[in-house]
C-alpha cells in the first residue's frame, strides 16, 4: 500500500497524463469512425452496391482480433499515436456503420412520405424527421464502438502511445501487482463509467419511445 | 361557382402498368366542396390525388389550381399550402402533439403567438383538451385520436384545399364513424375545398357533397351522391352502389355550397 | 515472405496449436458453466437481467485490465487467461442462451406444461431446441471473441498466436508479425464460417426463419 502511496507521490502527474491519454485516443477514433461510418452508412442505404461491399469488408474487419489489426498497422505505420489511432479508428466503424445504415433503412416510409406530403424541403426532412428518428440505432452503435475502443486503447500502450495500458505494462515490467492493480481498477472504472454515461444520454433522447 | 382544382386531358403511366394509371381524365373541382373519390384498388383515385400536390408528375395534360398551372409553383411551396392526410397518419413519434401540428406553421415562419393560438383553436375543434394533449407524444394516444391530430395538423396553415387519402382506413368502424362525422364538422365550418379518397361506398355517399367514381383510370361518374344513385352512368356503377350497403339515411344531398 | 514461412512453419503452428488448445478448453468450460447458471435461473426473469448486467460489466472491462487485477491472485500464464476469458464469455453465452429460451412461443411451453411434461422434459424436449438457433449464435459470438482476447493473453506468457505478434513487435519482424496476423485471421474466419452454417441449419430444422 506505501508502495502505492509513493507511485502517486512521485507520478500522480503520469497517472492523470495516462488516463487523459487514453480518453483522448479514443476519442479521436471514435470521431474519425464517425466522420467515415455515418456518411457511408446513408449511402449504402441509397446505393444497393455500395451497401453489400461495405458490410461484406467491415463485418470480415470485425471478425479478426483487434490486437492483430493494431499490430499489423506498425510496420506500414511506425509506432505511437498515430498507428494507435488508425487501428482504432478501423475497429470503430463496423458497428457504426451497420447500425447507420440500419437505422435509415428502417424509417417508416408512410412518416416520411407525411413529411414529405406537408412540404418540407429534403433539407428538412433529412434534418427535422429522418436523423432525429435514425438517432436511437446509430447511437447504439457509437456507443458499442466507444466501449469497444475505450477497451482496446489499453493495448495502445504496447505500441507506445501512452494511455492507461502503460500502467498495467509497467506493472508487468516490474512484477508490481500494485501498479497492476491500480491500473486495472482505472481501467475498468473508467470503461464503466463511460459506458454509463453514454447509457444515460441515450435514455434522455429516447424518452418518447417509453411515454 | 370558381373552380378550386381542375385536370385538363390528363394521363398518367406507371412503367411496366398494362393500362394507363390514369387515362385522359378531365375535371373540375369547385371551390367548397367535398369531392370523394370512390373506385376499387388500381382504379387511379390515389395517383389522381398524388398528382394534385406533386408527387407524382403528370405525364400529358395539366393541372390547374386555383386557375394557376401547377408546373409553375415550385413542388414543396405547392405542397405547403396544401393540407394532406394519409391512412397511416404519418404522425412524428419524436416529437410532442403540439410541435406536430406546429410544423408547417414554424416552416411558414409564423410568429409564435399566433401558432399557439392555432393549435389551441384546432384542437378544441376536435375535442382534444389543449391542456392535456399538447405536450403529448403520439405514442400515447389512441388510432382515432392520431388520426384526429392527423387532420388538424393538416389543417394547421389554412390551406385552401386538403387531399385525404382513405385516412380513416385503419381506423376500427366506431370511430371511423365518429371521425366522418368529425370531419363533416369540419367541412361545414371551414368552407373549405377537401379531396377525399375512398373504397368505402358507404364512406363516399355519406361524406361527399359530389362523388367521383373511377375504375381502370378513366372517370365512370361524375355528381352527387342522389345522382348516382338514382341515374347510375353504366354497368359498373350500377354494380358498384347495388353491391355497397348504401344507407339512404346517411348520404350527403343538395347542401347549399 | 514465403521464405520465412517455410523456414519457421514448426513455430507458426505451434503458436496456432497452442492458441487453438486455449481457445478449445476455454469454450467447453464457458459453455458448461454458463448452461448451469443458465438452467439455475431461467425461470427467475429479473434475477436473469441481473446476472446479465453483472457479467455485463464485467465484458466492458478490457481484457488487459481484468488480467491486471487477476494476475496478483492467480499468477502470469494459461490459468488466468482461461478463467478471464471464461468470465467473459459468461456475458455472451448467458445472454444468448437466456433470449433464445424468452422467445420460445409461451403457448408452446403452455401446452407442454399442459399435456403433463416435468420442468426437465419441457426444458430438453421443447424449450432447448427450439432455442437452439440463439443458443448457437452466442456460442458463435463467444468463440470469436475468444480467439481475439486470446491473442492478448500472449502479453502474461499464456502463449498462442499472440506471441508471434508481440515478438515480431519487439524485434520489428515484418513477417513474423504479418504470419501472425494472418494465421489469426484465418482461424477467426475459419470458425465463424464453420458455426453460421451449424447456425443456419438449425434455423432451418427448427423452422424458425428470421
Amino acid at each position: 500500500m506505501t508502495r502505492l502511496g509513493e507511485y502517486f507521490a512521485t507520478h500522480w502527474m503520469d497517472y492523470i497524463w495516462n488516463i487523459l491519454r487514453h480518453l483522448e485516443i479514443s476519442a479521436i477514433s471514435v470521431a474519425f469512425a464517425m466522420i467515415i461510418a455515418i456518411p457511408l452508412g446513408i449511402l449504402s442505404t441509397r446505393c444497393h452496391i455500395v451497401e453489400k461491399i461495405s458490410v461484406k469488408f467491415w463485418g470480415m474487419l470485425r471478425i479478426i482480433p483487434s490486437v492483430a489489426i493494431l499490430i499489423v498497422c506498425i510496420p506500414i505505420i511506425g509506432t505511437g499515436i498515430v498507428p494507435a489511432v488508425v487501428a482504432l479508428t478501423i475497429l470503430a466503424i463496423p458497428p457504426i456503420l451497420i447500425n447507420t445504415t440500419q437505422a435509415f433503412k428502417q424509417l417508416p416510409e408512410s412518416i416520411v412520405e407525411a413529411a414529405v406530403g406537408m412540404g418540407m424541403n429534403p433539407r428538412e426532412v433529412f434534418f427535422q424527421i429522418k436523423v432525429p428518428l435514425a438517432f436511437p440505432i446509430v447511437f447504439t452503435g457509437i456507443r458499442t464502438a466507444i466501449v469497444e475502443v475505450v477497451a482496446s486503447a489499453t493495448l495502445a500502450a504496447y505500441i507506445g502511445a501512452g494511455g492507461l495500458g502503460e500502467i498495467i505494462l509497467t506493472g508487468l515490467g516490474l512484477m508490481r501487482n500494485d501498479l497492476l492493480w491500480l491500473g486495472g481498477i482505472t481501467v475498468a472504472v473508467v470503461s464503466l463509467g463511460t459506458g454509463y454515461l453514454l447509457n444515460c444520454i441515450y435514455k434522455q433522447a429516447t424518452k418518447y419511445q417509453r411515454v | 361557382m370558381a373552380i378550386a382544382v381542375e385536370f385538363q386531358d390528363v394521363v398518367k403511366r406507371f412503367p411496366g402498368a398494362g393500362y394507363n394509371a390514369l387515362d385522359h381524365v378531365n375535371l373540375k373541382i369547385e371551390e367548397g366542396e367535398l369531392l370523394t373519390i370512390l373506385g376499387t384498388s388500381g382504379c387511379g383515385k390515389t395517383t389522381l390525388i398524388k398528382l394534385i400536390n406533386r408527387i407524382h408528375e403528370a405525364d400529358e395534360g395539366n393541372i390547374y389550381l386555383s386557375g394557376t398551372n401547377i408546373k409553375d409553383i415550385e413542388p414543396i411551396t405547392l405542397r405547403r399550402g396544401i393540407g394532406y392526410v394519409i391512412q397511416q397518419i404519418g404522425l412524428f413519434p419524436h416529437m410532442t402533439i403540439y410541435d406536430n401540428i406546429a410544423t408547417v406553421p414554424r416552416i411558414l415562419k409564423w410568429d409564435k403567438d399566433k401558432i399557439n393560438q392555432r393549435v389551441t383553436e384546432l384542437l378544441e375543434m376536435v375535442n382534444l383538451p389543449p391542456e392535456e394533449f399538447k405536450d403529448r407524444y403520439p405514442g400515447q394516444l389512441s388510432g382515432g385520436q392520431q388520426q384526429r391530430i392527423g387532420l388538424i395538423r393538416a389543417l394547421a396553415a389554412n390551406p385552401k384545399i386538403m387531399l385525404l387519402d382513405e385516412p380513416f382506413g385503419a381506423i376500427d368502424a366506431i370511430n371511423r364513424s365518429n371521425l366522418q362525422d368529425e370531419l363533416l364538422k369540419i367541412h361545414r365550418q371551414s368552407r373549405k375545398t377537401f379531396v377525399f379518397v375512398t373504397h368505402d361506398i358507404t364512406e363516399a355517399m355519406k361524406l361527399g357533397t359530389k362523388v367521383l367514381i373511377m375504375d381502370q383510370g378513366k372517370i365512370q361518374q361524375y355528381g352527387t351522391p342522389g345522382e348516382i344513385i338514382e341515374k347510375p352512368a353504366n354497368a359498373f356503377v350500377e354494380s358498384l352502389i347495388s353491391s355497397g350497403h348504401v344507407d339512404t339515411n346517411y348520404v350527403r344531398n343538395g347542401e347549399g355550397i | 515472405m514465403i521464405a520465412y514461412f517455410l523456414k519457421y512453419y514448426d513455430r507458426l503452428f505451434l503458436a496456432l496449436l497452442e492458441h487453438v488448445e486455449i481457445v478449445l478448453f476455454t469454450l467447453v468450460i464457458s459453455i458448461l458453466l454458463a448452461s448451469v447458471i443458465t438452467i439455475l435461473i431461467y425461470r427467475n426473469e429479473t434475477l436473469g437481467n441481473l446476472i446479465v448486467q453483472i457479467f455485463g460489466a464485467v465484458y466492458s472491462i478490457p481484457s488487459l485490465a481484468l488480467f491486471a487485477l487477476l494476475i496478483p491472485i492467480t499468477g502470469l500464464g494459461e490459468k488466468t487467461a482461461i478463467l478471464v476469458l471464461v468470465l467473459y464469455n459468461q456475458f455472451l453465452l448467458i445472454r444468448n442462451f437466456l433470449a433464445g429460451l424468452e422467445n420460445v412461443n409461451p403457448s408452446i411451453v403452455e401446452a407442454a406444461y399442459g399435456m403433463g411434461m416435468s420442468n426437465i422434459q419441457v426444458l430438453t424436449k421443447i424449450q432447448i431446441p427450439l432455442a437452439a438457433p440463439l443458443i448457437i449464435a452466442g456460442i458463435r459470438l463467444s468463440t470469436i471473441s475468444t480467439i481475439g482476447i486470446a491473442t492478448i493473453a500472449a502479453t502474461i506468457n499464456a502463449g498462442g498466436l499472440g506471441n508471434l505478434l508481440f515478438d515480431g513487435m519487439r524485434t520489428m519482424n515484418t513477417y513474423k508479425i504479418l504470419w501472425g496476423t494472418i494465421f489469426c485471421a484465418v482461424i477467426a474466419f475459419l470458425a465463424d464460417d464453420a458455426l453460421k452454417r451449424i447456425e443456419d441449419f438449425i434455423q432451418k430444422k427448427v423452422g424458425v426463419k428470421k
